[in-house]
């Protein structure tokens, strides 16, 4: 990860489509590259880090078993927790978000996501599964805790030839520039941290990983108290 | 530094023949393993604590008292005694006459255990798990040291004007390992009482638990105990030796095949890279466990699991000789090189002994006539101070 100074925003693209080139990874860059624009046009430097889940897919299954993400995924999961805005897409095979993408969210640290804007996208062989984003990514991304935009993007294969495509683009684009630049989830996840829980040894940005509360009731009883 | 092996006493059928020793063989087995590891120049052998088939240590000071008559040298222990569900008292009272038949040869590793079911099976609430272990040793460290406890806590029914018995071996109790792989709050405790903080070391990352062990160094010298180099640390590990490291692999892998703990979507060869686990040939142990002196600093216990997943009692045997013969004397003479003068040394009686009473005599404690409870008058021993009543019960 290159040094970044503190006034640039960091936009993570969560791109769960295997194929090169990739429907779910070419929205991904679509939104990414609006946001850019829209932040730029705000004076807000930003660049975009893209996590291709496909390469990770075998630490994936193996951090799902051991319950310890290694290797290249810890380091994808870092770069994730330092994201002030994340466009999350995935396709659909068989009526639902991948097995690959929910995967990848199993694995992550509950509190990773916190106030963290997220666009969710999703592609998909058929309009008839426009509504996964709403019926699936949404309640999953509510239980992460983080800020989902109001628009989200769906693309069925007859969509990439729609304008109306390019307009959905630019909302989520537009609503996610906002996000990112109202700093809305620095004041949340800093002034509102110790109201989450979190793990020990968390890799949550803001969290000092290996933190312990010493004034817990638990920590009082370790050391010799009632 | 101590050297030595723990088991988790798995009864499991061995993949190569599909049978599966009897619940008879594998005990007596395990007593030859231990009496082997003594054989070998092993410093330590340490059993688990289980109450379900397949594992046959539902009663860790029996098996570990037999083996206290049987050899000279060893240090027994525990890996680990479940603090959560057992009762303080009753571990105070087991363990100190285990540490009495062990002539002070007995330590213990304290630990919540990984088997959910256990605690209905004793009458806990397994979401008060980490609560249960840091009271019940609250309430144990206490026993062992004061000869009257009057107390009381959220778990178990109060106590008032009560001797755990037999006193501790020379009045000092068997030196406390505390396990854990990922909880704060048992590193602090250990560092609280200055007692041992051990981390199994299996199945993650390599280096995976330093951040737990460098927590406990820093609590062990806030509480002032000493430097951080001088907490007392333990460390596990798993071992599969031969002349060859090929062989090695190649011996272990219908083991590690059918072993339900390890992750299979990852090969033994990534195992052995990526964790702890050291399979190969003697200089390839040396090194793995050079290289977690390394990243933990000096240590003062390295237990590695050599009998598990159906490796039959014959291997265990073999194994044990290349580890005494030929990792260990070199570990000894390279961990010695590379190690700290101010780090601790591992703990053992005769150390506590010392520390304790310098050249004095222990204290022997010989029990007056009964007289029906501790409640009135001094305490039940004869060296009390018959001016100095016992502790009373404050009754509010």
């Amino acid at each position: 990860m290159t040094e970044l100074d503190s006034e640039t925003r960091r936009l993570v693209i969560v791109n769960a489509g295997t194929s090169d080139p990739s429907s779910s990874r070419m929205l991904a860059d679509r939104i990414a590259g609006k946001t850019i624009d829209r932040l730029n046009a705000d004076g807000i430097h930003a660049i975009v880090q893209t996590i291709d889940l496909g390469p990770l897919a075998g630490e994936v299954g193996h951090a799902i078993v051991s319950g310890t993400p290694e290797g290249a995924l810890a380091e994808a999961i870092l770069s994730l927790a330092g994201a002030d805005g994340v466009i999350a897409t995935t396709p659909v095979y068989k009526g639902g978000m991948s097995g690959l993408f929910k995967s990848f969210v199993d694995v992550l640290d509950n509190d990773l996501l916190i106030a963290t804007p997220v666009v969710l996208a999703a592609t998909a062989g058929s309009a008839r599964h426009a509504l996964v984003i709403d019926d699936q990514l949404r309640p999953l991304f509510a239980f992460m805790r983080s800020l989902p935009t109001p628009t989200s993007v769906f693309a069925a294969p007859e969509d990439w030839g729609d304008p109306a495509l390019g307009k959905r683009i630019d909302r989520a684009a537009l609503e996610l520039s906002a996000l990112v630049g109202s700093g809305i989830a620095a004041k949340i996840s800093t002034e509102g941290w110790k109201n989450y829980q979190h793990g020990w040894g968390g890799v949550a940005a803001g969290q000092d990983a290996y933190a312990v509360d010493l004034g817990s009731d638990l920590m009082r009883i370790a050391a010799g108290g009632r | 530094m101590q050297f030595g092996i723990f088991s988790v006493s798995d009864i499991t059928a061995d993949p190569t023949s599909g049978s599966t020793p009897s619940e008879a063989e594998r005990i007596e087995g395990t007593v030859l393993i231990a009496r082997k590891a003594e054989e070998v120049g092993l410093d330590v052998f340490a059993i688990g604590e289980h109450h379900n088939p397949p594992f046959f240590s539902s009663s860790p000071t029996a098996l570990l008292s037999h083996i206290a008559a049987l050899t000279e040298r060893l240090i027994l222990s525990t890996s680990v005694t479940l603090v959560t569900t057992n009762d303080p008292v009753r571990l105070a009272e087991e363990y100190a006459m285990a540490q009495h038949l062990a002539k002070g040869r007995l330590d213990l590793t304290l630990g919540r255990g990984n088997t959910v079911p256990v605690y209905p099976w004793f009458g806990k609430d397994i979401r008060q798990g980490l609560h249960l272990a840091l009271e019940n040793y609250n309430l144990l460290h206490r026993l062992w040291r004061e000869d009257v406890v009057d107390w009381e806590g959220q778990f178990r029914t109060a106590l008032q004007g009560f001797t755990s018995t037999p006193r501790p071996l020379d009045d000092v109790p068997p030196f406390i390992w505390h396990g854990s792989i990922r909880t704060p709050e048992i590193a602090e405790q250990a560092a609280y009482y200055g007692n041992g903080f051990f981390a199994n070391n299996l199945f993650a990352p390599i280096g995976h638990f330093k951040p737990l062990v460098e927590f406990y160094r820093q609590r062990f010298e806030h509480y002032g105990h000493g430097t951080q180099e001088q907490a007392i640390v333990g460390l596990g590990g798993q071992a599969f030796i031969a002349k060859r490291s090929q062989d090695a692999f190649d011996g272990l892998r219908p083991y590690f095949a059918k072993a339900p703990v390890y992750d299979h979507s990852l090969t033994l060869e990534q195992w052995a890279e990526r964790s702890p686990l050291a399979v190969g040939s003697p200089q390839q142990v040396i090194d793995k466990t050079l290289e977690q002196q390394e990243i933990f600093g000096d240590y003062q216990r390295q237990l590695w699991i050599m009998d598990h997943s159906g490796l039959p009692t014959k291997t265990v045997l073999e194994q044990l000789d290349l580890l005494g013969e030929e990792v260990v004397p070199v570990l000894r003479t390279e961990m010695a090189a590379r190690r700290s003068p101010g780090a601790a040394e591992a703990p053992t009686h005769g150390s506590l002994v010392r520390a304790k009473y310098g050249d004095g005599e222990p204290r022997q404690p010989r029990p007056n006539a009964n007289r029906g409870d501790n409640v009135t008058g001094t305490s039940p021993y004869q060296d009390s101070d018959p001016s100095q009543p016992a502790r009373h019960p404050v009754f509010q």
